[in-house]
C-alpha cells in the first residue's frame, strides 16, 4: 500500500475481509491493481479480446418522433413498481419502488412509493382548497392559484413509509428482493410554500402546540404534528422534481415533513387546524404506533431513524462470474445528514468506510459506493450508517433486543411493526446469485 | 443505538407572537379569511375528549343490523376480519391499539362504509361504534354512545400508550 505508482495511485489491496477495495479507487484517479500473487485473482482490469465491430443497424435509418412526453426506452419496461392492489379492491394500495434497478439518489416521479387508501381522488385544481384554522388569529382559506402567488422552497428529501422494511420483522429472513424490503422509500425535489409563511398571516395562538393536517381523499386522512415541525421545515409542496405533483403525491397540493413517518406528510392536503393537543387520529392510534413489550405501546414515534442497505448487488442481480464489482447502496437519515457509510463483506466481521456521493443532504438519500474484488467464494454483503447527530444503524439484534423477539413469518407486505433500521444482509452464493440472510 | 438525538432547531419569536410581528406589506396576503362556521362541514375532526362529537345516539343492537348491511362485507361476521381488518379479536384491534373511544367514531364518519364514504347518519355512527365496543367487551350491550358517554369509555390499553415525542427513548 506504501508503495507509490508513478500516477500517484495507490495499489488496489483489500482492505476488509473477502475483498473489499480502497475506496480511493473510485475517486477518478485510475485504478491499479495490486499484484495478482496477493490476491489469487486475476489484476487486469481487461477481459478477453473483443470482436471486431460492425456497423449499427440503427445508425443506417431514420430514428423515432420525438415525443411531447418522453418515457424510458422500451427495454426498460420492467422498471417499474410492484402494487399490492391493482384492481383498487376496497383496502389500501401499496406501490414499491425498484430500488435494484435504479442508481443515483433521484427517484422519477412515476417511480415513486405510494401508500394510498382508496386510489388516488380526482381534484379539480381550480376547485382545490386550503384552509388553515383552529388556533389562529385568523383563519385563512387559501386556492392553489394564490399559493402559488408566495414565495417558494426547493429541497430534496426522502419520504418513507413507517412500515418500510418490516420485512425484517419476520422470524426467518423474507426470500424477497430489495423492493419488496424497502421499496417504501423514495426520494424527490419537492418545491412548495413553507408552511410557516402561511402562520406568519394567520397568526398563532399561543395555546397551539400541535397541528392536525386533513387530506381530500376518501378517508380524510388526518394526522396529529408538533407545531414545532410547522415552523422548523414544515413545507405545502406543489411541485416534485420540477413536474406538478403527481397525482398519488397528492395532487394538487401535500405537506412534506421531512424525516418524518411518511404518513405524516398527508397527500390531498385541504385542511391544517391548529390545535392543542394530538386529537388520536386512527393512523396514530390503530396503524403507525408499535406495541413493544406487554400492553406498552409506542406512539408519535416520527424521525426516521438512520438506515441503509445495499442494492447493487442485491436478490435478483446475479454477479457473473469473479472479478472486479462496485457494490453500492443508499443511506439516509431523518435526522440529518449522513455521516458515515461502512461496508461489510463478510457479515459484519471488518468494515471498510464506503465514498458518499456528493452533495450530501440534510434528511435525503445519499448513494454510497466502494470497489470490490470478488473471488468467488460465498460472501454475506452488509451496510451500516451513521448520521451527524451521532445515531448509528443498529444491528437486528440489537434493535430486537429492545422491540421483541419475533414469532412468526408474516406476509412480506404486512406491517407487523414500524419504523425497522437494522442492518440488512445479502448472502452471495458461488453462483453469485444473491439471498436475504439474517447475519 | 445507545445515541438518538436530533438536531435543535429554534422557533422564529415572531412566529410565536402571531401576525403582528410582520408588517402586512411584507407578505403577498392572499389568504381569505374564513370564519369557524364557515367551516362546520370540513371540521369533522372529534377530539379524544369529545370535543366535537354531534348530536344522536345509537346502541350495539342498532349498531348490528348497520353492521351486517354495511360492514361485514370487508370486515367479517361479527369483526373477526375478512377481505380488511379484523375490529376484534387478539391483534392489532380496537381493544389493544385504540386508546380513545372517540377515535372509532371520527374514523368510521370520515372514511366508512368504503364504498360509500361519509354516508353513515350520526345515528348509525354511534350506533356502530357501539357495536364494536360491545364486540370487544369493553361496553355493555345495552350502553348508549352518545357524545356524552362516548368519551367517557375507558378504553382497556388507555395507560400502555407511550409517546415517543420530543424524546424518542
Amino acid at each position: 500500500m506504501s508503495k507509490r505508482r508513478q500516477n500517484g495511485s495507490p495499489p488496489l489491496e483489500p482492505v476488509a475481509g473477502n475483498g473489499l477495495l480502497d475506496r480511493r479507487a473510485l475517486l477518478g484517479r485510475g485504478i491499479v491493481f495490486a499484484s495478482a500473487a496477493a490476491t489469487g485473482v486475476t489484476a487486469s482490469l481487461t477481459g478477453a479480446g473483443a470482436e471486431p465491430l460492425a456497423v449499427d443497424p440503427w445508425s443506417l435509418e431514420i430514428g423515432t418522433a420525438i415525443p411531447p412526453y418522453e418515457r424510458p426506452a422500451k427495454y426498460e419496461k420492467d422498471v417499474v413498481r410492484t402494487l399490492t392492489n391493482p384492481k383498487n379492491e376496497p383496502r389500501n394500495s401499496q406501490a414499491r419502488t425498484p430500488h435494484h434497478l435504479l442508481n443515483g439518489t433521484i427517484t422519477p416521479n412515476g417511480l415513486h412509493f405510494v401508500v394510498a387508501r382508496g386510489g388516488f381522488p380526482d381534484i379539480e385544481p381550480d376547485k382545490h382548497r386550503l384552509v388553515i384554522h383552529g388556533l389562529v388569529k385568523q383563519p385563512l382559506v387559501f386556492s392553489l392559484d394564490t399559493l402559488a402567488r408566495y414565495p417558494m422552497v426547493s429541497r430534496i428529501c426522502f419520504v418513507e413509509c413507517g412500515g418500510n422494511s418490516a420485512p425484517l420483522f419476520s422470524k426467518d429472513p423474507v426470500q424477497a428482493n430489495v423492493q419488496a424490503i424497502h421499496g417504501l422509500l423514495s426520494c424527490a425535489e419537492w418545491t412548495g410554500v413553507r408552511l410557516s409563511t402561511l402562520l406568519e398571516e394567520t397568526g398563532i395562538d399561543p395555546k397551539a402546540k400541535w397541528f392536525l393536517a386533513e387530506g381530500s381523499d376518501l378517508p380524510t386522512m388526518n394526522r396529529s404534528v408538533p407545531l414545532a415541525k410547522a415552523l422548523d421545515d414544515a413545507i405545502i409542496a406543489l411541485y416534485q422534481n420540477g413536474e406538478r405533483l403527481n397525482p398519488s403525491q397528492g395532487y394538487p397540493m401535500r405537506l412534506l415533513l421531512p424525516g418524518y413517518e411518511g404518513n405524516m406528510s398527508v397527500k390531498w392536503l385541504h385542511r391544517i387546524k391548529l390545535v392543542e393537543a394530538p386529537v388520536m387520529a386512527m393512523n396514530e392510534t390503530m396503524q403507525y404506533t408499535m406495541r413493544v413489550a406487554g400492553p406498552k405501546v409506542w406512539q408519535f414515534y416520527f424521525p426516521q431513524e438512520v438506515k441503509s442497505f445495499v442494492t447493487h448487488p442485491s436478490p435478483g442481480l446475479t454477479l457473473k462470474g469473479p472479478g472486479f464489482y462496485e457494490i453500492s447502496g443508499l443511506a439516509y437519515s431523518g435526522n440529518g445528514r449522513i455521516a458515515k457509510v461502512m461496508v461489510s463483506a463478510d457479515g459484519g466481521k471488518s468494515y471498510a468506510p464506503a465514498i458518499l456521493d456528493a452533495p450530501v443532504l440534510s434528511k435525503s438519500l445519499t448513494r454510497f459506493r466502494i470497489p470490490w474484488r470478488w473471488d468467488g467464494q460465498p460472501v454475506v454483503l452488509q451496510s451500516r450508517a451513521w448520521d451527524e447527530a451521532g445515531n448509528v444503524q443498529p444491528t437486528r439484534a440489537e434493535l430486537l433486543a429492545e422491540r421483541g423477539q419475533p414469532k412468526i413469518n408474516p406476509p412480506v407486505t404486512a406491517f407487523t411493526m414500524g419504523h425497522m433500521n437494522a442492518i440488512t444482509s445479502w448472502g452471495i452464493d458461488d453462483k453469485g446469485e444473491a439471498r436475504h440472510v439474517y447475519a | 443505538m445507545s445515541m438518538r438525538r436530533s438536531l435543535p432547531f429554534v422557533i422564529p419569536l415572531a412566529l410565536v407572537l402571531g401576525s403582528g410581528a410582520t408588517l402586512a406589506a411584507d407578505r403577498p396576503g392572499l389568504g381569505k379569511p374564513v370564519t369557524e362556521a364557515d367551516l362546520a362541514l370540513w371540521d369533522i375532526t372529534v377530539g379524544p375528549d369529545g370535543a366535537g362529537l354531534p348530536p344522536g345516539s345509537g346502541t350495539p343492537a342498532q349498531g348490528a343490523a348497520v353492521y351486517a348491511q354495511k360492514c361485514e362485507l370487508c370486515h367479517g361476521n361479527g369483526g373477526q376480519g375478512g377481505r380488511n381488518a379484523a375490529l376484534s379479536g387478539p391483534e392489532r384491534t380496537v381493544a389493544n391499539y385504540v386508546p380513545h373511544a372517540t377515535t372509532i367514531f371520527d374514523y368510521t364518519r370520515r372514511a366508512m362504509p368504503w364504498q360509500q364514504p361519509k354516508t353513515l347518519t350520526n345515528d348509525e355512527v354511534y350506533a356502530v361504534t357501539a357495536y364494536i365496543l360491545a364486540l370487544n367487551k369493553i361496553i355493555g350491550e345495552n350502553d348508549v354512545m352518545n357524545a356524552d358517554s362516548l368519551p367517557k369509555v375507558k378504553m382497556p390499553n388507555r395507560d400502555g400508550f407511550v409517546s415517543k415525542y420530543p424524546e424518542r427513548r
